[in-house]
């Protein structure tokens, strides 16, 4: 009896000690959540104290001169990059993701994928390494809009090409083979079916992939070069600004001014990438709302 | 959804619209299409034999050596360029990686030991104790802090996070650090805020999304008839998660892990600006300076240049081609493990 009693008693210790152990183990979980939510915020906030209070529209309207003056020539030159990424990235992308949902099998597709996955994979600055020296050196285009559109869109193609590939394969068989039945051809099916209801898909992978390239540094520095003019349209010969370079040359300078350049052109890259996340987000919850209604 | 849509795997029954027996005008189309989808190919091919070629004078001269000793001297640029094992070099040029592959290898291995974890904890707490909705939050929040650029992360570490670390927290972790192996390491001077620990902070920072996005939709995976059957077997909430949640999806997680690795070892920019970017010395503690593979290449290229024999611009592109090898092997590693026993296949891009 004593020996039960005594046997109950060390069952209920353990029994204490193991969810006393698992409510360690939550209140941890919990930390490690508030880790991973509050560097986002904290940087957002921090760039943004420092940017807001002296922010006006010259720094925006004027191009800068030495360490002072605006971020004209920055911002302009980041828009016509990834407008060029947009276009060249976004052709090459979509075209692949095509190939690969709709025509490519077997070994063929599984080789191309695994290319494309692993190409995202590289460190930007070997590509940007590379595009120095293939593109600025050997073809002699010199830092230039078209070596760093070119060398950025090597880093966001798979991406594009992935979710294209992911959204086409989303589209329901039975549309398809409705199409079929109806005597659309495949043309047809691929243009005004399979495409047109992957497309939330499509630019919403767009988007997300120029967020990437609208905050690359390192793929650019010595492809894209540098220049406080504004940027003009030759493709080669062309050296430009962008805002990423502008935070990681002027935080280090001993002048209060670049300094500031720095947190502005910060908080103006935030501010794209904020408004590019959350276009991409409105157009796939209002794609969802669509299809739940259909 | 962008990660949603990134992340699913090829379904078995995707339609297909090309038929070979219907003749279809599809011909233009499925050229162009075939074309775009091998230039990632043909991409890659470029980079590694543009690396290789530009990296085997450098490979020459600089011998085993490079991997094993110490120093970063470009040279004497005023004494005539001399050739060894013909190879044409500024006399007394002596390349030596070795610091800069610890430097890389350990602020990574830190950002892996903080990273790890938090992401775990985060994925955990909320797909099994949170509602949908505040799973959604998360991805917000992992969204923002994939799509933050890495300068921006870099001018928070240097000019934000490190001065308050080697203000408030360092100096109190240095002085009652016990002098045991390993906890050695974090006694000593801790600097000014730039250096490995800091680094390892921010890459941690950077690499979080790739793993807590991944383990998120794996945990969301388990089936959660096999989870109330060990809750109604009597296991806490902890034990349920050690012992039938991770090890379902522990390849998953090994891979998502490695992908995030992969990913810290070739950060640039942010470790530039906080790393203190020292040359030819190896860190003495965790808060030393130090420099790693990619943020060397970004810093010294400039000035490489002035080389007028190229052997520094080649010395580069060794570095470089080493550390796009570690890469690949890893994503590749990474994701043949994966697709061979999970469904979800790992992010392209920055995980989210």
């Amino acid at each position: 009896m004593a020996r039960n009693q005594e046997a109950l008693t060390r069952i209920g210790v353990r029994t204490r000690r193991r969810k006393a152990a698992s409510g360690a183990a939550i209140s941890l979980g919990v930390i490690a959540l508030a880790l991973v939510i509050v560097p986002s915020i904290w940087i957002v906030a921090q760039v943004a104290s420092k940017a807001l209070p002296h922010m006006s529209w010259s720094v925006i309207t004027t191009p800068g001169v030495g360490l002072g003056g605006g971020l004209e020539n920055e911002i302009v030159g980041t828009l016509l990059i990834t407008f060029g990424v947009a276009v060249v990235a976004g052709f090459i992308g979509v075209m692949s993701g095509i190939y690969l949902s709709q025509f490519a099998r077997g070994r063929t597709a599984s080789v191309l994928r695994g290319a494309s996955e692993v190409l995202a994979g590289i460190p930007s600055i070997v590509v940007g390494y590379v595009g120095y020296v293939s593109m600025v050196v050997a073809f002699h285009w010199g830092f230039s809009l078209g070596a760093g559109l070119i060398t950025l869109s090597v880093m966001v193609v798979p991406y594009i090409a992935k979710t294209t590939e992911v959204s086409l394969r989303q589209v329901p068989t039975s549309y398809v083979e409705g199409a079929e039945a109806l005597g659309l051809n495949a043309g047809q099916i691929l243009r005004t079916i399979s495409l047109r209801s992957a497309l939330p898909g499509i630019v919403t992978g767009l988007i997300v992939a120029l967020a990437i390239a609208v905050g690359e540094t390192a793929p650019l520095l010595y492809t894209a070069g540098y220049s406080q003019n504004l940027p003009h349209l030759g493709l080669t010969h062309s050296p430009l600004g962008y805002l990423t370079y502008a935070v990681w040359t002027f935080y280090n300078e001993p002048s209060a001014r670049a300094i500031q350049l720095s947190f502005d052109a910060a908080f103006l890259l935030i501010v794209l990438v904020l408004a590019l996340i959350t276009a991409s987000r409105i157009i796939v919850a209002r794609a969802s709302r669509h299809r739940e209604s259909a | 959804m962008a990660s949603d849509l990134a992340r699913k795997t090829e379904e078995p029954q995707a339609p297909r619209i090309f038929r070979p027996t219907t003749k279809s005008p599809l011909g233009p189309v499925k050229i162009a299409s075939a074309v775009s989808s091998v230039a990632p190919l043909l991409a890659l091919l470029a980079i590694l034999g543009i690396l290789v070629h530009q990296a085997l004078p450098a490979v020459k001269y600089n011998g085993i050596g490079f991997f094993v000793h110490n120093v970063w001297h470009p040279g004497n640029f005023y004494l005539q360029p001399v050739t060894t094992n013909g190879v044409l070099h500024p006399a007394q040029a002596d390349y030596g990686a070795w610091a800069i592959i610890v430097g890389t290898v350990l602020s990574s291995l830190i950002a892996l030991v903080i990273a790890l974890p938090a992401s775990l904890g985060a994925a955990l707490v909320v797909s099994k104790l949170l509602g949908p909705r505040v799973r959604n939050a998360l991805g917000v929040f992992l969204e923002l802090l994939a799509g933050i650029p890495s300068v921006v992360f870099g001018l928070w570490g240097t000019l934000t996070i490190g001065p308050l670390l080697s203000r408030d927290i360092y100096p109190i972790v240095a002085k009652h650090m016990p002098d045991v192996i390993i906890l050695r390491w974090f006694r000593g001077s801790t600097g000014a805020g730039e250096g490995l620990l800091t680094s390892g902070i921010i890459l941690a920072a950077m690499i979080i999304p790739i793993i807590a996005s991944t383990s998120r939709d794996l945990f969301a995976q388990v089936p959660k008839l096999t989870e109330e059957g060990a809750e109604a077997l009597g296991m806490t909430r902890m034990e349920v998660t050690t012992k039938v949640t991770l090890p379902w999806v522990s390849a998953g997680i090994i891979g998502a892990t490695v992908l995030g690795l992969a990913r810290a070892l070739g950060e640039t920019m942010a470790v530039a600006m906080v790393s203190g970017s020292v040359l030819g010395t190896l860190p003495t503690n965790i808060y030393s300076t130090f420099n790693t593979i990619a943020a060397t290449i970004v810093t010294t290229l400039d000035s490489a240049l002035i080389d007028g024999t190229g052997l520094a611009v080649r010395t580069l592109a060794e570095a470089a081609l080493v550390l796009m090898l570690v890469t690949l092997l890893a994503n590749v590693g990474a994701r043949l493990l994966v697709r061979k026993v999970s469904t979800t296949a790992l992010p392209v891009g920055r995980g989210v």
